[in-house]
């Protein structure tokens, strides 16, 4: 059993430099069992950077990483993932041309039992298209024609929808989300929202980075604001308002000390 | 997800009406063109293009150079011609599914002839040691293209350039840009021979060359579609940066294509001894560009992550055909080259077109 007090993820003094442009800034950061906090910042403020040194996508060259308390070093988001982190990017990272299918199982692959499994390396592709079929429903995402449409072939929502689907299909940990309903619609927006709490429900933590100040009010337990490449406070929904989170993130207000160790 | 509609306690108010919004989601009825129609078909499946071509080409040539062209002797030749084309051109679809492109395939292939020949009939090597030497050499030579590609991040073009020049000179060095004559050949190491034995089926000559130039295309059919390996080499082809981020390790699996199509160049090399009968260290001088042309008429795309393998095949055996029929028909061989570049054309012209589909 794991200490629920101890952090899930604890990250001290990150620092990542592209040449000249400093993306993170000896930032903390902090997610607690079972929460969703959301990370709120200006553009180029520096989340997703953030989350990506955390899941290994990028590598920090200064800070440590913790993870349930023990110190990791991800040289690549396959090793997080092998965790059980999972991380829906900005950019989504699906192949457009390979069927729905194919992409929610990309590179964790299920073998037929047996010898065609284990000498011929043969995929199971019913047993692939029965999950992705499944979680697609679960999710009510969309109905699309067929599993096995190349994913090109979707809308932006619908797209962003495999990727949801994919992660909380494979999460065990916790879940990264950069701007997941960034491209839907409100309806779609909704069924996102609605996931999110029923990822928590189960257990698993969620990082979620969004521009939506509603969204993020409605959803979050504890609200991350980034400013600058580093973490200016954490606050708690509930004692602050809207307003008062885009003041502190556009540097229009500066939180009291208090604020920041909520 | 049981709640379709937003009826969660935290929604926002103007969410409210979404309870009694329609649950239909997005439907596909958008009214088509038969030409969308087609242009959605050719999307799924650009081989289609290349069976249709192949086809359209056995019947015309069919009538215009009659029944000296629809031979089961003459059909099962043009096999016999496209075979070592053919394997070097299943080589190349692999480098290109990835996006990338072989300019050293043919280079490969004749310097790994040249090492087998040299072990095996000059050195008296037993020939099976020559010959896994040679796959060996193949695998490696790939290996080395692969390596520069992904840990040194040259572009393809440039690196396979540079070891085509390499190759060449290394194969002029070994082989002393002599020749080995086919009665040598045939005295110390009949076995490298091999591919160039036949069985005759009903007047139509099938040599071993072309069977294992059929087996290496279902083979490597079978790996990139049925196995994670190959769905991991057209999702790099496709976007390179989204499948490293989901999960695959694309440098490792970049140098393992570029290490197999080698390996598959070498075997081609093997073929090659069969069907030629010597070992010249100056043949094949083009078969980099007429690899790059059978993948391009198989509707391969050159951008990568589209197209089948199989498609390769068709191409080579579109060249056969146009080849072969524009002979028989009389035509002089500057028209073949000639045809066979607007085919080219027509090719990558079909392919612009196809990846326009809009979603
Ligand atoms: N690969 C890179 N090379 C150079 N600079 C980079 C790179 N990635 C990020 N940056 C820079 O780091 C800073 C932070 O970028 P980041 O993408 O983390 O911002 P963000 O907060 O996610 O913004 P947005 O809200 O627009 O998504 C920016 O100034 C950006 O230009
Ligand atoms: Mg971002």
């Amino acid at each position: 059993m794991t200490d629920r007090n101890v952090p899930l993820v604890q990250a001290r003094g990150i620092v990542k430099r592209y040449g000249h442009v400093t993306a993170i800034d000896h930032s903390d950061f902090e997610l607690r069992h079972g929460e969703i906090l959301a990370v709120i910042g200006d553009n180029g403020a520096g989340k997703s950077s953030i989350v990506k040194a955390i899941c290994g996508a990028i590598q920090p060259d200064e800070g440590e990483i913790l993870i349930e308390g023990k110190p990791v070093r991800f040289s690549s988001p396959i090793e997080a993932r092998e965790m059980g982190i999972e991380i829906v990017y900005q950019t989504l990272a699906l192949s457009p041309a390979l069927s729905i299918a194919d992409n929610m199982f990309t590179g964790r692959e299920i073998r037929k039992p047996g010898i065609l499994g284990k000498w011929f390396r043969m995929l199971d592709k019913p047993a692939m298209e029965r999950f992705a079929r499944e979680k697609l429903n679960e999710l009510g995402l969309m109905t699309v024609q067929s599993i096995k449409q190349p994913v090109e072939t979707l809308s932006g929502g619908q797209r962003q929808g495999v990727a949801v689907a994919r992660a909380a299909a494979f999460a065990t940990k916790f879940i990264i989300m950069d701007e997941p309903t960034a491209a839907l619609g409100v309806k779609e927006s909704r069924r996102v929202l609605e996931l999110i709490k029923e990822v928590r429900a189960r257990g698993i933590a969620i990082i979620l980075i969004s521009h939506n100040m509603p969204h993020v009010f409605e959803v979050a337990d504890r609200i991350h604001i980034h400013r600058l490449g580093r973490r200016l406070c954490t606050i708690d929904p509930r004692d602050y308002t809207m307003s008062d989170a885009v003041a502190f993130m556009t540097g229009a207000k500066v939180p009291e000390e208090a604020a920041a160790t909520v | 997800m049981t709640n379709a509609g937003g009826s969660a306690p935290g929604g926002q108010d103007f969410e409210q009406v979404l309870d009694h919004s329609d649950a239909r989601v997005a439907q596909f009825q958008r009214r088509r063109t038969a030409l969308d129609r087609v242009q959605h078909l050719l999307h799924n499946n650009p081989t289609l293009v290349a069976v249709f071509v192949l086809l359209l080409s056995l019947v015309a040539f069919g009538i215009v150079a009659g029944e000296r062209f629809f031979s089961a002797f003459n059909l099962s030749l043009i096999l016999q011609q496209v075979s070592i084309i053919g394997m070097l051109a299943a080589a190349q679809s692999l480098i290109i599914i990835t996006a990338g492109i072989d300019l050293s395939v043919a280079a490969i292939m004749v310097l790994m002839s040249v090492i087998m020949g040299n072990l095996a009939v000059n050195m008296g090597v037993p020939t099976p040691l020559a010959i896994l030497v040679g796959f060996a050499g193949g695998a490696a030579a790939g290996a080395m293209n692969g390596l520069l590609i992904t840990k040194v991040k040259l572009p393809p073009f440039i690196t396979t350039l540079g070891t085509w020049s390499i190759f060449f000179a290394l194969n002029l060095w070994l082989s002393g840009a002599q020749s080995i004559r086919s009665q040598d050949i045939d005295a110390n190491a009949p076995l490298l021979k091999f591919f160039g034995r036949s069985v005759n089926v009903a007047g139509a000559q099938i040599t071993y060359g072309v069977v294992l130039m059929i087996a290496l295309f279902v083979l490597l059919w079978y790996m990139l579609n049925y196995t994670a390996w190959g769905r991991h080499v057209y999702a790099i082809g496709d976007d390179k940066e989204a499948a490293e981020m989901a999960g695959i390790r694309t440098d490792r699996t970049l140098v393992s294509v570029y290490a197999l199509a080698g390996l598959v160049c070498a075997i081609a090399g093997w073929a090659s001894i069969g069907r030629v009968g010597s070992i010249s260290p100056q043949s094949f001088y083009e078969g980099n560009l007429q690899s790059i042309t059978a993948v391009v008429i198989g509707g391969i795309s050159l951008f990568g992550g589209r197209g089948s393998i199989l498609g390769a095949l068709f191409g080579a055996l579109i060249v056969g055909v146009f080849q072969s029929g524009l002979r028989i028909a009389g035509v002089d061989v500057l028209w073949q080259v000639f045809a066979i570049g607007w085919l080219i054309i027509i090719a990558v012209a079909i392919d612009q077109w196809i990846r326009r589909v809009s979603a």
